[in-house]
């Protein structure tokens, strides 16, 4: 992971892609969103989504999972590197947060993080903040999802 | 919830005595309703974190107590999923829902922690008819979700669409 004075606005990272199938939407539903149309597939051909469609939350949670395992794969190359290793703090939120268009079994969306702004924190001086536009891509090339993430950043000077 | 699920479409609600399907007329403006305690128990946490945020706040305990959150705490994305539970054995699973857009502001207030009995407050802010469909409107919900000590973890504020009573008796006549 990067410090935060590794951070500029406009950077872009393409953090990988994920293929959702019928079993896994129909197992996260089952568990926090079972709604019909992320259940079944008639109901779901039969709904606004035209398909067996994943929860949103699922979508919003496997791209935390790809941002994560791309965050881990940064922090070996540092480590094998000799440089330090930022740990990235806990996130406060988030804004903008859009389902474009449904995300149906069998799609693989491809997600990419990029910095829209960077601050300091005035509670917490060795901290810095950063927003950023995470962002997940279809393989028709169409944006499905999009949200606007909020993080803490160490500082490398007060680390 | 499965059955209550499979029984939960428009065209069926008819049909199915026990099942009142609640439509855009029945969401004015105001405070909705309070639900669960639900409880969120340490292996839900960690199995959950290990799929979707293997992170070491949310998966060791040693490392957690080093972070900024001081403890083991689950993901926010975890605590997203079980308020969309919360929601839908609230009122989401009775009522006449097409999905939603979006989230407009989640904000992560507190962690959340093994053993948390977590309450929702949900809060109608606003409730318009669709301009592009008219046969829907769109509702937009804060949730609030508290641990036992009163404590707001998570505030949320979505819109869903919900279809209105008229669209509803159009397709059925």
């Amino acid at each position: 992971m990067r410090f935060f004075e590794d951070m500029a606005i406009g950077q872009r990272r393409e953090v990988g892609s994920f293929t959702f199938t019928a079993d896994g939407i129909k197992k996260f539903a089952a568990q926090f969103d079972p709604q019909r149309f992320h259940l079944d597939e008639e109901e779901g051909r039969k709904s606004l989504f035209g398909g067996l469609a994943a929860s949103g939350w699922h979508v919003g949670s496997v791209c935390m999972k790809l941002l994560v395992a791309d965050a881990q794969r940064q922090a070996k190359e540092a480590l094998a590197r000799g440089e330090k290793i930022a740990v990235w703090g806990p996130s406060p939120g988030f804004r903008e947060l859009r389902w474009i268009k449904p995300v149906l079994a069998g799609d693989t969306i491809s997600f990419a993080s990029e910095v829209e702004s960077l601050r300091s924190s005035e509670k917490r001086p060795e901290w810095g903040i950063l927003q950023a536009r995470n962002t997940g891509t279809n393989q028709r090339g169409e944006l499905v999802f999009s949200l606007l993430a909020t993080a803490f950043v160490p500082r490398r000077s007060n680390s | 919830m499965v059955e209550i699920a499979a029984n939960n479409g428009h065209n069926r609600a008819s049909s199915s005595k026990s099942i009142i399907m609640l439509t855009f007329e029945d969401f004015p403006p105001g405070h909705l309703g309070t639900y669960g305690p639900r409880r969120v128990t340490r292996e839900e946490i960690l199995a959950f974190a290990a799929e979707f945020d293997p992170q070491p706040m949310h998966l060791d305990e040693e490392a957690a107590s080093r972070s900024m959150l001081a403890g083991l705490s689950g993901s926010g994305w975890h605590l997203c999923s079980i308020m969309m539970r919360m929601m839908f054995d609230g009122y989401i699973g009775r009522t006449a829902s097409l999905g939603s857009p979006g989230v407009n502001e989640l904000r992560w207030l507190a962690p959340l922690r093994p053993g948390d009995d977590l309450t929702l407050d949900v809060d109608v802010v606003e409730a318009r008819v669709s301009r592009s469909r008219p046969e829907t409107g769109i509702v937009t919900f804060k949730g609030q979700v508290r641990n036992a000590a009163g404590q707001v973890l998570c505030e949320m504020v979505s819109p869903i669409i919900v279809r209105r009573r008229a669209g509803i008796a159009a397709e059925q006549g």
